[in-house]
């Protein structure tokens, strides 16, 4: 009720009318899109693998059936999202999912976690400058940034997460979602979002400068 | 040398710096945080770092669904169209 009224974009009324018209087309852009991603967000809500397939599936038939009263009051992929999320969530409500993943998410964000290791850092009673880098960073080679080794070690580093850090720094950062769109799909608040994606992101740079820094220690 | 009180130090910067990318800290955090930046080069360096770091963990490729449940949707998909639009009895 509050706010611009949302304008539909270009690609979303393609979308709609094509689904609208029984195009194919439009359907299996969608599901190329945002299927795998929806797999692994059930997931968080629902234990079992086969449950969490079902629930994707019920969720693209809603959308068919829905399609018609589809408004265009948010984008399609945020409705989408919402739709996934309730059944997901009803779904792992009555499989008896102990914690829901959204209190789990809550409760792991409340925790203070330095993100980067104190060492690193002065002490606080330090006479010249309490609290700034010890060990400073030092740059790493621009060049070797996107080498296909670099970004093993980045897929290593996201595998190590807890899952739900490594989910949102795989949509937000993997897949370029905006943080609407993360907190819609997974239930989390704007400030828990930023909570996981920054200490998702600070252990993948912690990986990297391990990394970068580990084969300049060895080649000296 | 003095040190001012609410200045913000390396430690604190740190874990900033999402929010700060995010436009989430308030105009007087920002204005602290980019305060600090113009003289700490190691602060830069670290959140040149964390940018690199977005950009890197962007070049991953993204999950693709299995082509088997691809089809299966597309099916589910033409049998949703019959049923929804019925054309001619054939």
């Amino acid at each position: 009720m509050t706010g611009e009224p949302f304008k539909q974009s270009a690609d979303d009324a393609a979308l709609v009318a094509g689904l609208r018209a029984g195009d194919e087309r439009a359907f299996a852009e969608l599901v190329d899109r945002y299927h795998a991603s929806m797999l692994r967000i059930a997931r968080l809500y629902v234990r079992s693998p086969a449950v969490a397939e079902e629930v994707v599936q019920e969720t693209w038939l809603a959308v068919l059936q829905g399609i018609d009263r589809f408004e265009g009051r948010s984008s399609l992929k945020t409705w989408i999202l919402r739709i996934l999320a309730n059944r997901a969530r009803t779904r792992g409500a009555r499989e008896g999912r102990s914690v829901p993943f959204s209190a789990l998410v809550a409760t792991d964000a409340a925790v203070g976690e330095a993100t980067v290791e104190p060492g690193r850092f002065r002490a606080r009673d330090d006479g010249e400058w309490p609290y700034h880098w010890a060990a400073p960073p030092r740059d790493w080679p621009e060049e070797r940034l996107l080498a296909g080794e670099t970004l093993q070690v980045i897929g290593g580093a996201l595998e190590m997460l807890p899952e739900s850090q490594r989910e949102v720094i795989r949509l937000r950062d993997v897949e370029g979602w905006d943080a609407d769109e993360v907190c819609e799909a997974l239930q989390i608040s704007p400030g828990n979002q930023r909570v996981l994606l920054h200490r998702a992101r600070a252990k993948v740079r912690a990986a990297l400068e391990r990394y970068f820094m580990g084969e300049v220690a060895m080649a000296q | 040398m003095t040190t001012i009180v609410d200045d913000i130090t390396c430690r604190e910067l740190v874990e900033l710096v999402t929010d700060y990318l995010e436009g989430a800290l308030e105009p007087a955090d920002r204005a602290r945080f980019e305060e600090h930046l113009v003289v700490c080069a190691a602060c830069v360096t670290y959140v040149e770092q964390l940018r690199q770091t977005v950009r890197a963990t962007g070049a991953l490729r993204e999950e693709a669904i299995e082509p088997a449940v691809r089809e299966e949707l597309l099916r589910a998909f033409r049998d949703w169209h019959r049923g929804h639009s019925p054309g001619p009895a054939p």
